[in-house]
């Protein structure tokens, strides 16, 4: 291993103690632990394994928490765009606090955010109750679920759409303008096309993030089986229950989701690369 | 160039490069409407909750006690790790050419992709009681899960990147010339780090452990899956509010909530202002 990884000459110090510290802490926390799981599921068997994702209720998890996650994305991917484009093109009065706002769901523990929505959206709650009287239930439905994952996935498209936003140059705008097209048909045609890979990886990033998510869904979810039952859920009650194999076998189903939209956040981060230097 | 052109237009009641008034007016109310429903409501609640009750005796209870010391125990023994790990990681990606760089890149990022249920269940596979290790020690003595080594894998393996993702880019950027030069002139290498590197980086250090800390106590999922929930012994502070809120104890889980929420926004408060004064010295802007 370390001699494929011997460096080209080099006049640094350090090499091998670094490269060692990074190899045996990357193997003891993250590639040992996976590789577990990808032993046990092996031995485990394919048949079984497809066996324990193929029941009716696993079906039903994955599928939720992966629907959620899709429309959770989508709204954020519209208002993560218009709050980018609020916070980088105009000036008002509390923007810079906006601006913090914007990363707290990173910052506030899952735990706290899922207390505090369902408190928010129970029936009883500020919101649940004003909600109750239009007949609509959100806590312990799967509308629940959905408010907890756009929580989650708030700062994504607008961390990744701002930055674009904010060196983008300006003259193409104005050529634009000059050469006839409304604000309407500027914004259409030129703005959004160019925010668009940003944009994208945005929602890959918060897909991939809320397809995980547990601590902030699983107090509003009301946790039904087959209605509101997410797939990270599904992994906790049986391993509660001491089925390691159907654990194993649903978080490599996971794991497997989890690799798929690696590689399509890793290919849409190439590919808005690319448009941006043939610009 | 933005400061000649729109003057061309300024004459004209509309600039042509941005939107009518009351087109700004609506897209400004809506950001302000969503974020008030999506973020502030949330927040408020929870300090809400928490005062409308006894929270002094909530922040008393022994139970509460003992989470509050697991969590920072824990996060003193993962962040420390974490920033050495970054450090040396980001050291030899960016100091050094070799071959597989971008797979070493992607599997330092790999946590940010797995699911936190599934990071806490790929380590109850491996150390868990029944298995090969796990058994070993626990019949020494030292259970690795459901005890506190297990509960600082799981907070190691959430926060593993954060630290190097900042370092990364960042060390990049600024190549090796200056450690070169200071190599040259007859200095060791751990002086040419600590006099030169460290410098250097040391708001992007800062900003990565801030953000390593923050997740680092707030970690539920994971957590949750090798802890085993033992009530002042491997409760941490998230733990300890889903144990509270389960059991109707409202104040008390908000007042920890609260603890938390407060956490959050002294990190969010540094991290703002670290944007603001080294926003030159800092990798990227606001990812997670």
């Amino acid at each position: 291993m370390m001699a494929a990884l011997r460096p080209r000459r080099s006049a640094m110090p350090g090499f091998g103690i670094t490269m060692g510290v990074t190899l045996t802490m990357l193997s003891l926390v993250v590639l040992l632990p996976i590789g577990a799981l990808v032993i046990k599921g092996t031995a485990f068997g394919p048949e079984a394994v497809w066996e324990v994702v193929n029941r009716p209720r696993t079906w039903a998890a994955l599928w939720l928490s992966f629907r959620l996650s899709a429309l959770a994305a989508l709204f954020n991917l519209v208002f993560g765009v218009l709050l980018a484009w609020v916070l980088v093109r105009y000036r008002f009065v509390g923007r810079r606090l906006f601006d913090a706002a914007v990363d707290l769901p990173f910052a506030l523990p899952t735990a706290v955010a899922g207390i505090a929505l369902t408190t928010l959206y129970a029936p009883n709650g500020v919101f649940g109750s004003v909600l109750a009287h239009l007949g609509w239930r959100v806590a312990y439905t799967q509308w629940g679920i959905f408010v907890a994952l756009v929580f989650v996935g708030l700062p994504f498209v607008v961390r990744t759409v701002q930055p674009v936003l904010a060196t983008m140059d300006r003259e193409l705008e104005e050529a634009s303008a000059t050469l006839g097209a409304s604000r309407t048909r500027t914004i259409c045609k030129v703005i959004l096309p160019m925010l668009m890979p940003a944009a994208l990886t945005g929602v890959a990033l918060a897909l991939a993030r809320a397809v995980g998510e547990y601590g902030s869904v699983i107090f509003i979810a009301g946790n039904i089986p087959m209605r509101t039952e997410i797939a990270p859920l599904l992994i906790v009650i049986q391993l509660e229950e001491f089925n390691y194999d159907a654990a194993a076998a649903i978080g490599l189903a996971m794991l497997a989701i989890s690799f798929v939209l690696l590689l399509a956040i890793n290919l849409l981060q190439v590919w808005s690369r690319r448009r941006i230097e043939n610009a | 160039m933005p400061d000649t052109v729109p003057h061309a237009f300024a004459r004209h009641a509309v600039s042509p490069v941005t939107e009518r008034a009351w087109v700004r007016h609506t897209l400004i109310a809506l950001a302000a409407t969503g974020l008030a429903v999506l973020v502030f409501a949330p927040l408020c609640v929870v300090f809400q909750e928490a005062l409308a009750g006894d929270w002094r005796t909530a922040l008393a209870n022994p139970d509460a006690r003992s989470a509050i010391r697991l969590t920072l125990t824990v996060t003193a023994i993962s962040v420390p790790l974490n920033a050495i790990f970054g450090i040396t990681a980001a050291w030899a990606i960016t100091k050094f050419e070799f071959r597989g760089k971008a797979l070493l890149i992607t599997l330092i990022d790999l946590p940010f992709s797995v699911s936190p249920v599934v990071a806490g269940l790929c380590l109850v596979l491996l150390f868990g009681a029944n298995t090969g290790i796990g058994g070993w020690m626990v019949a020494h003595g030292h259970p690795i899960i459901f005890a506190l080594p297990g509960i600082v894998l799981a907070t190691l393996f959430i926060t593993f990147p954060f630290v190097a993702r900042e370092l990364i880019p960042l060390m990049t950027e600024q190549g090796r010339t200056e450690e070169e030069a200071a190599l040259s002139l007859g200095a060791s290498g751990l002086r040419t780090f600590a006099t030169v590197t460290l410098p250097n980086i040391r708001w992007a250090l800062l900003y990565g452990v801030l953000l390593s800390n923050a997740r680092a106590m707030g970690e539920f999922g994971a957590v949750a899956v090798v802890s085993g929930k033992i009530r002042g012994q491997t409760a941490t502070m998230p733990i300890t509010i889903e144990m509270l809120y389960n059991e109707y104890l409202s104040v008390a889980a908000f007042t920890l909530a609260a603890v938390l929420a407060l956490l959050a926004l002294v990190t969010l408060a540094l991290k703002t202002a670290l944007e603001l004064r080294h926003a030159d010295q800092l990798a990227a802007i606001g990812h997670p």
